[in-house]
């Protein structure tokens, strides 16, 4: 028995986690200062808002959000099936790959090439390497869970499970096209079938990559770090698999009101009403795991990350399942209420869960037992808090106020204000959003700090796999 | 147009993905002869510590899933959501439009009938009439005219003395009712790029520019090609919308890489028509836009009196 974990590639994973978060919201800050003060893009092409909003959203999901999945899977599946992860030589490709599809994103997004596709604007090429790539991942995953040495499939390994093979299927589907050349391609689909399949890919990155992905992680690291039980196993069978099945339906509610049939939008409504039920089943086992060990939440910033991450989850699989009603999206729609709900997900939801995992997980990949400073941990967690607070508050309001603005009617039926007096409201709330992602931003960069002074003296040495233990 | 067949299909998998919902809970929450007791930790360990409570699911939450099941079914009932199946309502979001616009038209139609019938001038010279025409042109013109009107780089000033097809109230109307579509051919093959610079040196030069006299002369020699539409004299021809060459006006930028385009590639611009506003709309649009150039005031207005 000199079998050991394979921890290189999740090293690798964490610490990339780090980097392109930097990344992905410094890029993100520019753009929204570019909101603010549109002279910040110097007339260069590729500095312009359009090309790298997409990289900033490919950034902050694809490799800050997929380094950090991708990694803690790989650590979680080892642990928990109690083997060495399948396939060195195929896990190390999925590294190296996945930052090669990142590269490949950071330079021809802003050349201003893309498909067009929200969240999946990558051209060709490229998407086949993430199919390559993808298909290895799978292969690791589920090879582990193969040889795994435990009867019982741990909660965790589900959630990344139908993560890994629901992103193949979305992917491979809504990227089919025609190439025309090598930068250049065209849908397979045409009209309302391609804004169909775009939303159906759409809404479900957000509910198997930014989600079930994200359930994964959390149902690792929050009982771990509360050492406590999960609450309840009945709760994430059922929510797991609700989850799972009623998810897939949701996407034409980012159609409302358009040419796709009526009972498409309407199917995609009531499904999304239905989501929220299994969304919080997710929160509660998340968040009761933590009964009995409340104290624990004064003293560890760690769990405070999580416990927030899960209350901003609650938080927005509440808000979207609203925001599907047609007559509130009618308000909503096209708002910067979007935003405010996509980033009450992206930042208070997965970043603060990544974030917190990462906290739990990096001192224990380097050997150590807990970070260089506790208190920056703590210092990171308020100034992310603060920093989400005020963006998503902004961008409510900011939101809200768009959505009266654009529908506010004179007595003579004419519409009250013009496209531009409703931008020129929001500057204020601009700038403040500017303010909290800039905080959020300046957390990353504590961080860094914090896990460059944890790792830089050590030379972590293999672990040894632990047995499984017995009856199980 | 929905096939019967594809209709059930969509019936059938909605209605099973929501039963099966119902059916997830009642299978999960039954009691097992082999489980341990409510509250406590079952004997599977992972990782060392991990491990699960057998605890119920929380009452309140299953009461919020079944209303949502409850929710589905309804909802399936009344609008449309099983392909072609249900919709007690009858509701789309067709009629919706439909009747939400027909009561638009009903509340507002006193409005419009008070300035029916009224001559263009007329109405640009009644405050009311040209309050209620600039709520129409921030709706429907801004955006390329600006909200000024003072247009921008391929959008005519809408404020000057300086009109492509003509300012007075009858052609107006014909511009916002039908639209307009200007198009100068692309003169880059036929001058040559010698050619080319010559005319351009001329053109400019008309508005004052200069240039080497040499190029203005053989320019002024080559510009019998551009007479036809623009005149012998330069001043173009409103008849046809194109433009006065003489006045230092310029639609597409009067810089020398811009005329430069305008002669080797051509313009093609277009303003979409408007009617469906309708032609009480329109006439006082046309008074709105008619007022900017001729700015109220009683001798304004006299002298535009015929």
């Amino acid at each position: 028995m000199n079998e050991t974990y394979n921890d290189k590639v999740v090293r690798q994973f964490a610490i990339m986690t780090v980097v392109w978060g930097i990344v992905g919201m410094a890029v993100g800050v520019l753009i929204a200062a570019q909101l603010y003060w549109p002279a910040l893009n110097f007339d260069v092409p590729w500095l312009t808002y359009s090309r790298l909003r997409p990289l900033h959203t490919n950034a902050v999901i694809f490799a800050f959000g997929g380094c950090a999945l991708i990694g803690t899977s790989f650590y979680v599946v080892q642990r928990t099936c109690h083997v060495r992860l399948f396939g060195d030589r195929l896990a190390a490709f999925v590294f190296w790959g996945w930052q090669l599809v990142i590269l490949g994103a950071v330079v021809t997004l802003p050349l201003g090439i893309t498909q067009s596709k929200e969240y999946a604007e990558l051209e060709w090429p490229i998407d086949l390497l993430i199919t390559a790539v993808w298909v290895a991942y799978a292969v690791v995953f589920f090879g582990t869970m193969a040889i795994r040495r435990v009867q019982h499939i741990y909660v965790a390994n589900w959630f990344y499970g139908a993560f890994i093979v629901t992103i193949a299927v979305l992917h491979i589907f809504n990227n089919l096209a025609v190439p025309v050349s090598l930068t250049k391609s065209y849908s397979l689909y045409s009209g309302v079938v391609d804004a169909m399949m775009q939303w159906w890919y759409g809404h479900n990155a957000v509910g198997f990559f930014l989600t079930a992905g994200f359930l994964g992680m959390m149902y690792y690291f929050v009982p771990k770090q509360a050492q406590r039980p999960i609450y309840s196993y009945r709760l994430s069978v059922v929510h797991f698999w609700a989850l799972i099945s009623v998810y897939m339906w949701a996407g034409p509610h980012h159609l409302h009101y358009t040419s796709l049939p009526d009972w498409v939008q309407s199917i995609g409504m009531a499904f999304s009403i239905l989501l929220l039920a299994p969304s919080w089943g997710g929160m509660i086992n998340g968040i009761m795991t933590l009964s009995g060990a409340w104290y624990k939440l004064r003293t560890d910033p760690i769990l405070k990350f999580m416990i927030v991450s899960l209350s901003f989850y609650g938080m927005s699989t509440f808000e979207g399942p609203m925001m599907s009603i047609k007559t509130v999206n009618a308000l909503s729609h096209y708002t910067d209420w979007g935003i405010a709900h996509v980033h009450s997900g992206a930042l208070g939801w997965v970043a603060m869960m990544t974030i917190g995992s990462m906290y739990y997980l990096i001192p224990r990949l380097f050997n150590r037992t807990q970070m260089h400073s506790v208190r920056l941990v703590e210092v990171h967690f308020w100034t992310s808090t603060i920093g989400v607070v005020l963006y998503i508050a902004a961008m409510w309001s900011a939101g809200v106020m768009q959505g009266l603005m654009w529908r506010a009617f004179n007595p003579d039926g004419t519409l009250t204000y013009s496209f531009v007096e409703g931008v020129k409201a929001t500057y204020p709330f601009y700038l403040v959003r500017l303010c909290g992602g800039s905080l959020f931003l300046v957390g990353m960069l504590i961080m860094a700090y914090n896990v460059w002074m944890t790792v830089r003296n050590e030379k972590p040495a293999p672990v040894a796999v632990m047995p499984a233990a017995v009856g199980v | 147009m929905m096939t019967h067949g594809l209709s059930l299909f969509v019936a059938i998998l909605s209605i099973l993905n929501v039963l099966a919902c119902g059916w997830l809970i009642w299978w999960t929450a039954r009691s097992r002869p082999d489980e341990v007791k409510q509250g406590e930790v079952i004997d599977h360990v992972w990782d060392g510590d991990l491990q699960e409570r057998n605890n119920p699911m929380p009452r309140w939450w299953l009461i919020l899933f079944f209303l949502s099941i409850g929710f589905c079914f309804v909802y399936f009932l009344l609008y449309p959501a099983l392909g072609t199946f249900g919709n007690v309502l009858g509701w789309s979001k067709a009629n919706q439009y439909e009747s939400e616009m027909a009561e638009a038209r009903r509340e507002y139609a006193p409005v419009y009938a008070a300035f029916a019938g009224r001559s263009v001038l007329e109405l640009s010279r009644d405050p009311k009439a040209l309050a209620l025409g600039h709520s129409l042109f921030a709706n429907n013109c801004v955006q390329c005219h600006g909200s000024d009107g003072r247009g921008a780089t391929g959008f005519p000033n809408l404020t000057d003395q300086d009109w492509l097809y003509g300012g007075d109230p009858d052609t107006l109307v014909q511009t916002i009712t039908n639209g307009r579509e200007g198009v100068m051919p692309a003169l880059g093959a036929v001058l040559g790029e010698q050619g080319v610079t010559e005319v351009v040196a001329y053109v400019r030069s008309l508005s004052g520019a200069k240039a080497p006299a040499d190029q203005i002369e053989a320019g002024k020699a080559r510009f019998v090609l551009c007479a036809a539409c623009h005149g012998a004299d330069a001043k173009g021809n409103q008849a046809i919308g194109a433009p006065n060459l003489t006045d230092d006006i310029w639609l597409y930028g009067g810089s020398e890489k811009a005329v430069r385009t305008t002669v080797t590639n051509g313009r093609h611009g277009q303003m979409p028509s408007h009617k469906w506003l309708g032609d009480d709309r329109i006439r006082l649009l046309a008074a709105y836009v008619y007022s900017l150039s001729h700015p109220a005031g009683p001798s304004a207005g006299e002298a535009a009196a015929p």
